[in-house]
């Protein structure tokens, strides 16, 4: 790609100011748009939204350099990056990228001299279950093999657009191998959100509390307690947001929920909003997923015509709800809530101190709250069916199911729903692992198992998961993966850690 | 919310009865009361930030840190033991060995609260590896320097010029390791941004990194803040005025 001229960058940055508006906290979403058009953001942009938004260029720069996919100098017409996370190690994503680099004369991270094209590694795009993966231009292609990476040299070198690529390259399957209380019923006639609107708010946060929902992100904290807080908390207007920077690596449940359940999800969320009184939400979606984003618009725009969001939602007069998606650009620590309140406003996506929580003084400093993707689906449904419906599954501290992302050594990678209590070595049996010598459950930052503990339960009072479950056989050397892991952190972290 | 006198309470720190007021932080309290926790990145003129982590204590069977947990009735504060002492040489080492900390040749030797921390807490070695990153130094600026290898990433001068000096010279740019202070000019140099030697920002830096040309070693290395009594009595640099 030649650079582009001053015009289409002037002209580029008014559409996509005509879009999201002059609002500061959108810099983030213009940045992304600009790198996706031009293959980076233009010296000429970051002029021209500091004077537009009133920002420093000192906050743009910084943003763009905070940001794995974001760039100040032109990545080629096409930008591939390899998955690698440990579980696309073990399925060659090494050999597979070395080889793309041979065929296409490039070496890793630099852009080719022609401007066509950069291959480089990132971290975990979540297609553990469908490996190795890469994302090219931000579009996900999996099952890589050295035909498949033979042929994309090819269309590379051809610089054929991404459109006329095959489209089997771009299936992302779901891959959901048992179904429990959540994954067995996808469909939604916003049951729950007539029952929240005939029995009340107050009646639905009693719901919420007596189904003993925690927090499906990983943490743990009881759902109905951060909603009751966030209700009660003083301040003006509040947020919902529903974290779906899933970016754990070796996760990937909440792409098949936003995937073929997304209507429960915003269900959720507009429940939410019904209980603590919010008018405006948010749906933080990892970058890695922004193949989603037509999709999830569809599934927006169909509720608005639905009366499902909007004003007067249902006919409720007064009761005004709507979501609107904010793009991740690369980077972990955003699934951190505090840091991804401060990328929803647009900057850096560095930790905030807590106290004060997000429940008090979140997005914009108002009261938020920020629960996972399975925390709304949850919740949705808890409403419609009952507390007791979703009690009665689990264990005394850890109620209801919980979804696994299942990937590594095992005959059926894939997503995996089961009662909270549920033993490590069950789910092995059942994704049929063979000869394991270890599982690393909820991913880099989780615990690794050996044989002797696969007695272990899932469970907030053993094994506390945010959901990912990776199998090594006994012809792995773990080292590989302390190492995989040690650089994941080592390129991840923000950098300081405040709690 | 009203505050009585009845909402005062106290805690225990490392065995000695301190007051607080309710919204007071452990750090805020303990200092109120003249006693110390080492901190790197906390000034009592600015909103706790709780990035360095240096002032860790521990309460409760956790660590967390004195600037931003509250104070609590009744609560049990370490602040001494090995354990809590250990803690703070391991991030102190590694701030060392992060930048370019080059003692006997700095000019804010004896009057650098990284220094002074590091004899505090007991620390004789770096431990780790030294980085040696490659930093710049910019002498653009008529009346200061930076000597970006001295940087901690306390973000204090960024928050002084931001909120006091209301400029926004300063930023952090990067992520992790990367991560590295910036300067908001249309060259990326001191010299050519809004900073002045009035600026607040000029006199908030714990360390060496921002510092006044045309008056080095005023006051002889030996003689200095932290030569004649140690951190613990007489506190921050910054209230004092010493390069």
């Amino acid at each position: 790609m030649s650079d582009p001229s001053i015009g289409q960058v002037t002209e580029f940055v008014a559409e996509s100011l005509a879009r999201h508006g002059r609002n500061p906290d959108y810099l983030l979403q213009h940045l992304i748009a600009l790198q996706h058009r031009f293959s980076h953001v233009p010296a000429t942009a970051v002029d021209l939204l500091a004077t537009e938004l009133g920002v420093t260029r000192t906050q743009i720069r910084a943003a763009i350099d905070f940001y794995a996919f974001l760039h100040e100098t032109p990545r080629g017409d096409f930008d591939i990056l390899f998955s690698d996370n440990i579980t696309d190690r073990m399925l060659g994503n090494q050999r597979l990228m070395r080889l793309l680099c041979e065929r296409l004369g490039v070496e890793p991270g630099v852009p080719r001299a022609d401007g066509r094209v950069t291959v480089g590694p990132t971290s975990c795009t979540g297609m553990c279950d469908q490996g190795p993966a890469l994302l090219v231009n931000g579009m996900a292609v999996t099952r890589l093999d050295a035909q498949r990476v033979d042929r994309i040299a090819d269309l590379v070198e051809m610089g054929t657009p991404l459109e006329h690529w095959p489209g089997a390259y771009f299936v992302v399957e779901d891959n959901i191998r048992r179904k429990g209380l959540l994954l067995s019923n996808a469909a939604t006639d916003a049951a729950g959100l007539r029952a929240m609107l005939e029995k009340g708010a107050e009646a639905a946060l009693a719901e919420v509390e007596r189904s003993g929902l925690r927090g499906r992100g990983g943490a743990g904290f009881t759902t109905a307690l951060k909603w009751k807080f966030c209700r009660e908390a003083p301040g003006g207007e509040r947020f919902v947001v529903c974290n779906a920077d899933e970016g754990e690596p070796g996760t990937f449940k909440d792409r098949v929920l936003l995937t073929s359940y997304a209507d429960l999800m915003f269900e959720g969320m507009t429940i939410c909003a019904g209980v603590i009184g919010a008018r405006r939400g948010f749906l933080y979606l990892r970058g890695e997923y922004r193949y989603l984003v037509p999709h999830l618009e569809a599934v927006l725009a169909r509720r608005r015509a639905q009366g499902l969001l909007g004003e007067s939602i249902l006919g409720h007069d007064g009761f005004d709800f709507d979501i609107a998606i904010h793009l991740g650009a690369g980077a972990y620590i955003c699934g951190e809530e505090s840091a991804l309140i401060e990328s929803l406003e647009g900057k850096r996506g560095v930790t905030r101190k807590r106290p004060p929580f997000p429940v008090t003084s979140g997005y914009q400093g108002n009261p938020t709250v920020v629960n996972n993707v399975e925390t709304f689906l949850a919740a949705a449904r808890v409403v419609q069916w009952g507390g007791y419906w979703f009690r009665g599954e689990g264990t005394d501290k850890s109620a209801g199911s919980k979804i696994l992302s299942v990937s590594g050594d095992v005959a059926r990678p894939g997503i995996y729903e089961y009662p909270f209590g549920t033993p490590v070595h069950r789910v092995l049996a059942d994704c049929g692992a063979t000869n394991p010598q270890a599982v690393q459950i909820s991913g880099a930052a989780g615990a690794t198992l050996a044989p002797a503990e696969f007695d272990r339960i899932i469970a907030f009072e053993d094994l506390p998961t945010a959901g990912s479950f990776m199998v090594f056989d006994a012809s792995r050397d773990m080292l590989d993966m302390v190492r995989n892991f040690a650089h994941f952190f080592a390129h991840e972290s923000c950098g300081s850690a405040r709690s | 919310m009203k505050v009585s006198l009845s909402s005062r309470g106290s805690f225990r720190f490392d065995g000695k009865e301190i007051p607080f007021t309710p919204g007071q932080t452990i750090m805020d309290a303990v200092l109120a009361a003249g006693e110390y926790i080492p901190h790197l990145c906390h000034n009592p003129e600015f909103a706790p930030h709780g990035s360095c982590r240096v002032c860790v204590v521990g309460v409760g069977g956790r660590q967390v840190s004195a600037c931003t947990a509250p104070a609590a009735e009744g609560m049990v504060v370490d602040s001494s033991s090995e354990e809590i002492q250990g803690t703070r040489r391991a991030i102190l080492q590694m701030l060392f060995v992060e930048g370019n900390h080059i003692c006997p040749a700095c000019e804010k030797s004896g009057a650098c609260q990284l220094q002074a921390v590091a004899y505090y807490t007991g620390m004789l070695a770096p431990h780790f590896t030294h980085f040696f990153p490659r930093r710049e130094v910019d002498a653009s600026h008529p009346d200061f320097i930076i000597d970006f290898n001295r940087c901690i990433l306390c973000e204090l001068c960024v928050r002084a010029s931001r909120d006091w000096d209301g400029k926004r010279v300063f930023g952090i740019s990067g992520r992790g390791l990367a991560s590295h202070l910036v300067i908001d000019s249309p060259t990326g140099r001191l010299g050519d941004s809004s900073f002045a030697a009035t600026d607040k920002a000029a006199h908030v830096c714990p360390v060496g990194a921002i510092l006044p040309k045309h008056r080095g070693y005023e006051v002889p290395i030996g003689e200095r803040l932290y030569d004649r009594e140690p951190i613990s009595l007489v506190g921050d640099v910054a209230a004092h005025e010493e390069a």
